[in-house]
């Protein structure tokens, strides 16, 4: 057998000595994206494979969701009177909630997931929390052409601005879901119950979100008349305002406009776009002040 | 070796080690209750300095608990030193923990690909070694079966190709040698010396004694985790033998 010629090694004067594992958090992400790409394949493959619905899996819970939520809140509870086009209405909140609790539960137990590589091969360990949030965001994919079926069902047409609502909509939610994940990952490393926490706070984002009901019902609600400011925080949470924007794209305008927007949509969306870049960048330091030492804390 | 830059450069390098018995939330209150101290520590290295050249090579020898698997870990970044530093120059790859980027699910194939991306190589680079990579691992016939499905040895042999294509300034190579056949391991063995025949820097840990004198110029002896002789290979060979005896 032939030995295979390997090129001369040049010593590399040049370049200055650098620390090992001192990278450059979630810029080293980006730029190895194919690697990337690789994870989020691989995780989406080894998740489906064998199963006989496979790809179906991740349509099958938000519609059972959707299915539910519709025949108690549209038809026991009569929101299909108060909503109008409440098929839409409620495919959307499930669509960006879904997102992030499955985003926000994947990213938190994917670096003990992981533990093996972790602990044994310098990556960007960014790499992880990261790969789970965009195998959530995949499945956002099928679920928005089932989106885009019902809502021009309902009479809905596409505009540009509503588009552009859409994608803010869902940059907020994939930033904050991103900063909330490397979080609660870190946190996961030393305190394996963390996961339970987030399993709880996933109940938590569901219900303090327009997703079945409608935002005026918390701001004409008797309890809270008293205190506006209350309405106001609600409506400060950026899962609230990525939900009305991505209604925005796809079910406001074939309504009737009984039911309105939040106001200000695009000052709220672009105040929650910089509230998730700011938890982003919190993410991002906590996690590398500690990732120096998950090797040998896993 | 005059003139040339160092490729890693230790200097005062500690590193201890916390036992935590209890992981979760209750357990740590419990402790705090009871005023029970959950941790324990231990000095895995300590204030150890060491330079390594540009092209040379490298063997770390001890006994187990030695530190010289954490002193690796520290230069390939996976750990990072309590005090001290470990300064590297250039692209650190190497055979440590071969295998452990191979996912049970994936076909052989697929693994190359994902393993590699792992190890720091780009997809071209990947798709021009592929053939080699296949060849040298001898699994031609399974490259599209899952890997669970891989005897240990043809798993192993897998991770260990993917390893052995990467392309870094630095290797380093973590006790390998207890696995595989002999012609393997005598594949291995060649494919090593290339590497460091090319100019790359190695650094190897082994228990293996004629690992080290074959393959590294010079040896460096840790006993628990105090760096105690560097100098030529077979001297610190001879050194960790003499000591061992001593000891008993």
């Amino acid at each position: 057998m032939s030995a295979t010629l390997l090129p001369a090694k040049q010593p590399v004067d040049a370049s200055a000595l650098t620390d090992p594992g001192r990278g450059q958090g979630l810029v080293d992400v980006f730029r190895r994206r194919y690697l990337l790409r690789l994870l989020v394949r691989k995780e989406l493959r080894v998740r489906y494979r064998g199963s006989v619905v496979g790809l179906g899996w991740t349509l099958l819970k938000p519609l059972v969701q959707f299915c539910v939520y519709y025949f108690v809140i549209g038809l026991v509870l009569n929101g299909r009177e108060a909503i109008p086009d409440f098929p839409t209405y409620l495919f959307c909140g499930i669509m960006f909630v879904h997102f992030f609790n499955e985003g926000f539960g994947a990213s938190t137990r994917s670096i003990v997931t992981n533990s093996a590589l972790v602990r044994k091969i310098l990556l960007p360990r960014e790499m992880f929390p990261v790969a789970s949030v965009i195998v959530a965001g995949v499945h956002l994919i099928p679920q928005t052409l089932i989106l885009l079926v019902g809502a021009v069902l309902l009479g809905w047409s596409p505009d540009p601005l509503g588009l552009l609502a859409g994608l803010l909509g869902l940059l907020i939610v994939g930033t904050l879901v991103t900063g909330a994940g490397l979080l609660a990952s870190t946190a996961n490393v030393y305190f394996r119950d963390t996961r339970n926490l987030v399993d709880l706070m996933s109940l938590i984002v569901f219900w303090s979100s327009p997703t079945i009901y409608s935002w005026t019902q918390v701001r004409d609600s008797a309890a809270l008349q008293d205190y506006p400011w209350l309405v106001n925080i609600y409506l400060a949470n950026p899962v609230t305002i990525a939900i009305s924007l991505l209604r925005r794209a796809f079910w406001y305008e074939g309504t009737d406009g009984s039911l309105p927007l939040p106001p200000d949509l695009w000052l709220r969306g672009g105040i929650a776009l910089l509230v998730a870049l700011v938890v982003l960048a919190i993410g991002q330091l906590v996690f590398r002040r500690f990732e120096g030492r998950f090797a040998q804390e896993l | 070796m005059a003139g040339r830059a160092p490729a890693v450069v230790i200097d005062g390098v500690s590193k201890g080690f916390t036992l935590r018995h209890n992981r979760s939330l209750k357990g740590l209150a419990v402790s705090a209750v009871r005023g029970k101290d959950l941790s324990n520590n231990f000095l895995a290295l300590d204030d150890i300095s060491a330079r390594v050249e540009q092209g040379e090579t490298v063997g770390l020898l001890g006994l187990n608990g030695s530190g010289k698997s954490t002193l690796l870990k520290l230069i390939s970044g996976v750990l990072r030193p309590d005090t001290g530093s470990v300064r590297v120059r250039g692209s650190i790859a190497g055979l440590i923990e071969v295998g452990a980027g191979l996912h049970p699910e994936l076909t052989g194939r697929e693994n190359i690909f994902l393993n590699g991306a792992i190890l720091g190589m780009g997809e071209s680079e990947i798709s021009r070694r592929f053939d080699e990579i296949v060849e040298f691992s001898e699994i031609e016939k399974f490259l599209d079966t899952e890997v669970k499905f891989y005897s240990s040895g043809m798993h192993m042999r897998l991770g260990f190709s993917v390893a052995v294509h990467t392309d870094p300034e630095i290797f380093l190579i973590d006790e390998i040698f207890a696995v595989g056949d002999r012609p393997f391991k005598k594949k291995c063995m060649r494919r090593i010396r290339e590497l460091r025949d090319s100019g790359r820097t190695l650094v190897v840990v082994s228990h293996n004694a004629r690992t080290i004198t074959r393959l590294c110029s010079r040896g460096l002896v840790l006993h628990e985790g105090r760096l105690v002789y560097d100098g030529p290979a077979r001297t610190a060979v001879k050194y960790l033998d003499d000591s061992e005896e001593s000891e008993e």
